[in-house]
């Protein structure tokens, strides 16, 4: 008898994930810009501290001002976070919370306490502390506020690579057995500075696309140039860093999620010369792997074998599909996950019978049945596969193909597009024709929007590609949920729904007001 | 070398951090207890504008302090995290809810076209300056009087109330710490503005409010300590674990343990002298000694409710499915790696002062709300 799970309740798990998509989604809409603009901050007022020059000042405090607004609201949508563990995902957070729990205590404990004491200082120390102690200030404000990004990004590698933990019997529940193992988890470390570069760049577009806007005016002319300036090199030399630390992902994705890569590529079959899809359409090809639907690509553009490559490093190199990674290949030692099902059903069935005899007080059950957590045969071929026992069909592993293939595409198009929006941006400041290049003005302002789509996406690519799992083959997102009424969270996704709608509305015509006012009311 | 530290050790002093979180948080609720008076206390808007600006600069640390106990109980107490948070929804979902309006709207409130207008900001100070501290003073009083809740084989909660959480409003025990603590938070609020603000005539109201506020604070926080002290507390047995009823459970906590006796006596005395000083000598320097008596006096509450063979988070509906300390606690490799980390405590703590005190070196006053470029 496995007495695990009862009755799922899909109505639940499917409001409980709209409600984390939700906040998740707006509090992500805030974040980039903080991260990225807290550092163009510092440029400047660097620059101000430096050469004494008060325009610097004029322009740092202007930038400041929306940095200011757009961080009240992370804030806000961000407590909203760290408590939905609990309250939305109360089996999640005993499952994994000696691990979790970790990273997002040395987040508050390092990083908040540093962004939030030195914020203060940098929005009202101007006057009452030193020069070089106000830049300190702003310093300081940028790495808290990034360092905080590390640990929640930490947390969040280790659900789609667990690592660095052993299972406990006792405590059902996973514990932690090397916190560097977690903290230095390929994932994590791919997953921060492919996240915080990121920020930088929707940052830089933002400040680049602001300040066009000011020069299509012809207004602030001083601002804005310096401003394209900075946020020009900065965007570009953070592009480019996020284009590496896309392939770096990537590379370890297709190691660590294998069918999150696959549905990535929309690559059903598996081939020894992978090519890699830059432009596709999908349709649907009329087979079907269970009730999932199979797609071809349509109008493709196709670079041959650099799938392969990207991925393997050789040009021969297997890359596994979808089919191979649901039904098996034995040739490549994959095997099928109705495999997987059942060895995760006898893992969960020798827990059971651990809990029972535990239960009954027989002693020499338990005391066999706990060594079979400790022998490495179990642990990696059998525990390994815990989360697939509750799984009812093989296919349930494939997550929604298209949002995946065309998030992916949509925002590394983006990518490349803000390179090449950097690369003009400081070519026009050092031909000083900025003006004359209207058209690119006006891309620049159109840009903005697209640097959020983009940020946006990366996250829709992460966390629907990683679907069905909360924590990669220990924990379905299904079973993950808190024992509550689905109209429960129906109701708070509302009014958050409602809330923070209503908030960004306030926080765009904030914004959209503080930059037509510009910085002219600024006394020096 | 590694250092042999006991599951045992580590699991109270990780409680010590947490009591210690939660009464720098009481003190910090000072912005929310100042915030409820945002339409009641100024008799203009410039002294509106001083009050708001005063408690503004300070929000962000009530705020952090609450986002750090909620990660170091989730840390450390991951089973109270995953019970209390996901039982006790609406509660928790209410607190947050308060928190969230708050956050932003000190920068929205005075800002041009803020869409909702100054006035539906304030409200949003208003509602978290008084929820706030209230629900947070009833989540804690159910350390004491228990929740409806059960555990089954694999920790999973099952919460008995279809209110969960709310049915914690109907004990009169819980409402007498949410009320004592919204007092608490309020009188600190005052003194804190007395403390910050320069402008006689807003000296003149806070003074009389403060009478107001702490006469009802004494009366609900002596009358929530006497019967919690002489009611009957949730003993778990220190061997078999097994969790019982026992008449003044708690006061054997308290006048068991001369730490906690200390702390708590300490805390009382400070408290009192700082509304004595607050009231009777009209003491800009007041707030600090109801602070530092504050903390102690929480802390001494979470020591009476999580040591001495004591469930912390008591089950009402099923006394078995009580939390221990032990029961709850994360594993010894992550409380000890979360021990060295703590290590960082006084130098956060250092650096916070120094920049308070950089800050707040020259009082709020009229004049400065005129000229200072980022405002609220």
């Amino acid at each position: 008898m496995i007495i695990m799970i009862d009755n799922i309740d899909l109505s639940l798990v499917n409001w409980s994930r709209a409600q984390f998509a939700l906040t998740a989604i707006y509090h992500w809409l805030f974040v980039p810009l903080t991260l990225g603009l807290s550092f163009i901050l510092a440029f400047m007022e660097t620059i101000y501290v430096r050469t004494g020059d008060v325009a610097w000042k004029k322009i740092t405090k202007f930038w400041m001002t929306l940095f200011g607004i757009n961080f009240a609201i992370g804030v806000a949508t961000g407590i909203i976070l760290e408590f939905e563990f609990g309250t939305n995902w109360s089996n999640y957070s005993w499952f994994v919370g000696d691990i979790f729990g970790a990273p997002l205590a040395i987040e508050g404990i390092l990083a908040f306490f540093l962004e939030s004491t030195f914020v203060a200082v940098m929005f009202f120390g101007w006057n009452k502390v030193s020069k070089k102690f106000h830049l300190a200030s702003t310093w300081l404000v940028a790495i808290g506020a990034n360092l905080s990004a590390l640990w929640i990004l930490v947390a969040n590698a280790w659900m789609e690579n667990p690592v660095g933990m052993v299972f406990n019997p006792d405590t059902a529940r996973n514990e932690m057995a090397s916190f560097m193992d977690v903290v230095l988890n390929p994932v994590a470390i791919d997953k921060f500075f492919h996240t915080v570069t990121s920020g930088f760049v929707l940052a830089s577009v933002f400040v680049v696309g602001i300040s066009s806007w000011f020069l299509i005016r012809h207004r602030e002319e001083l601002l804005a140039k310096r401003s394209i300036m900075i946020a020009g090199i900065f965007g570009l030399v953070s592009s480019l860093l996020v284009a590496f630390t896309g392939d770096t992902s990537a590379r370890t994705i297709a190691k660590v999620q294998p069918v999150k890569f696959a549905a990535m590529e929309a690559l059903y079959e598996g081939s020894s010369d992978a090519g890699l899809t830059v432009i596709g359409a999908l349709t649907d090809s009329g087979e079907r792997i269970g009730e999932k639907k199979v797609h071809d690509i349509k109008l493709k553009i196709e670079v041959p074998e650099l799938l392969s490559i990207m991925t393997t490093g050789k040009a021969d190199g297997y890359v596994p599909g979808i089919k191979d990674l649901v039904n098996g290949n034995p040739e490549r030692g994959i095997l099928s996950v109705s495999e997987m099902m059942e060895r995760g059903t006898y893992a969960r069935q020798v827990l059971t019978d651990y809990k029972m005899a535990r239960e009954m007080g027989d002693t020499e059950s338990m005391s066999l049945l706990a060594a079979k957590f400790k022998d490495k045969d179990f642990t990696e071929n059998y525990f390994k596969y815990f989360g697939y026992s509750y799984f009812e069909h093989p296919w349930q592993v494939i997550p929604s193909v298209p949002v995946t293939f065309y998030s992916f595409r949509i925002m590394v198009g983006l990518g490349f597009f803000f390179i090449l929006l950097f690369i003009f941006a400081i070519y026009f400041s050092r031909k000083m024709t900025l003006e004359q290049n209207r058209w690119f003005l006006w891309m620049a302002l159109f840009s903005i929007p697209l640097a959020y789509l983009a940020s946006e996406l990366g996250w829709i690519v992460t966390e629907m590609g990683r679907q069905p799992w909360i924590i990669q083959n220990l924990m379905p997102v299904s079973v993950a949920v808190s024992n509550i009424s689905a109209g429960a969270v129906q109701t708070t996704f509302w009014l958050f729904a409602v809330l923070f709608t209503a908030l960004l509305i306030a926080e765009v015509s904030i914004m959209a007001k503080q930059i037509k006012i510009g910085p002219k009311h600024l006394e020096e | 070398m590694t250092l042999m530290i006991s599951h045992a050790f580590l699991q109270d002093y990780w409680w010590m951090i947490i009591s210690l979180l939660a009464g720098l948080l009481v003190f910090l609720m000072f912005v929310q207890g100042g915030q409820s008076f945002i339409f009641s206390l100024p008799r203009n808007e410039m002294q509106r504008k001083m009050m708001v600006n005063a408690l503004g600069r300070k929000w962000e640390f009530t705020f952090t302090t609450l986002v750090t106990f909620g990660g170091a109980f989730f840390a450390s107490f991951p089973l109270f995290y995953a019970t209390s948070f996901g039982g006790a929804y609406w509660v928790w979902m209410a607190i947050l809810f308060s928190f969230i309006i708050q956050a932003v709207a000190y920068e929205f409130r005075s800002k041009p076209s803020n869409v909702f207008g100054t006035g539906v900001f304030d409200a949003f100070l208003l509602i978290n300056g008084s929820l706030g501290p209230f629900l947070i003073g009833v989540a804690v009083a159910t350390f004491f009087t228990g929740s409806d809740f059960t555990l089954d084989l694999f920790n999973r909660v099952t919460w008995g109330s279809g209110w969960h959480g709310l049915e914690a409003l109907t004990n009169p025990v819980n409402l007498l710490l949410g009320l004592a603590v919204l007092f608490l938070a309020r009188v600190l609020g005052l003194m804190y503005l007395n403390n910050s603000i320069e402008d006689a005539d807003l000296g003149g109201s806070i003074k009389k409010a403060l009478v107001r506020n702490a006469v009802p604070f004494l009366l609900f926080f002596l009358s929530f300590t006497a019967l919690i002290l002489l009611g009957k507390g949730y003993r778990a047995d220190g061997v078999t674990g097994n969790v019982t009823l026992v008449q003044y459970h708690y006061l054997h906590n308290l006048v068991g343990s001369p730490v906690t006796l200390i702390l708590f006596a300490t805390g009382v005395v400070l408290v009192l002298v700082a509304l004595w000083m607050g009231i009777m000598k009209n003491s800009r320097r007041a707030v600090w000694y109801a602070g530092f008596g504050t903390v102690p006096v929480v802390m001494a509450l979470f020591f009476i409710a999580g040591y001495g063979e004591t469930a912390f988070y008591p089950s009402s509906a099923d006394l078995q499915s009580s939390l221990t300390l032990a029961r709850a606690s994360s594993s010894q490799f992550t409380l000890k790696t979360m021990f060295y980390v703590s290590f960082i405590i006084p130098f956060v703590v250092a650096y916070i002062w120094y920049a308070w005190r950089s800050i707040n070196r020259k009082d709020i006053t009229a004049e400065e709300m005129s000229g200072e470029d980022h405002m609220y």
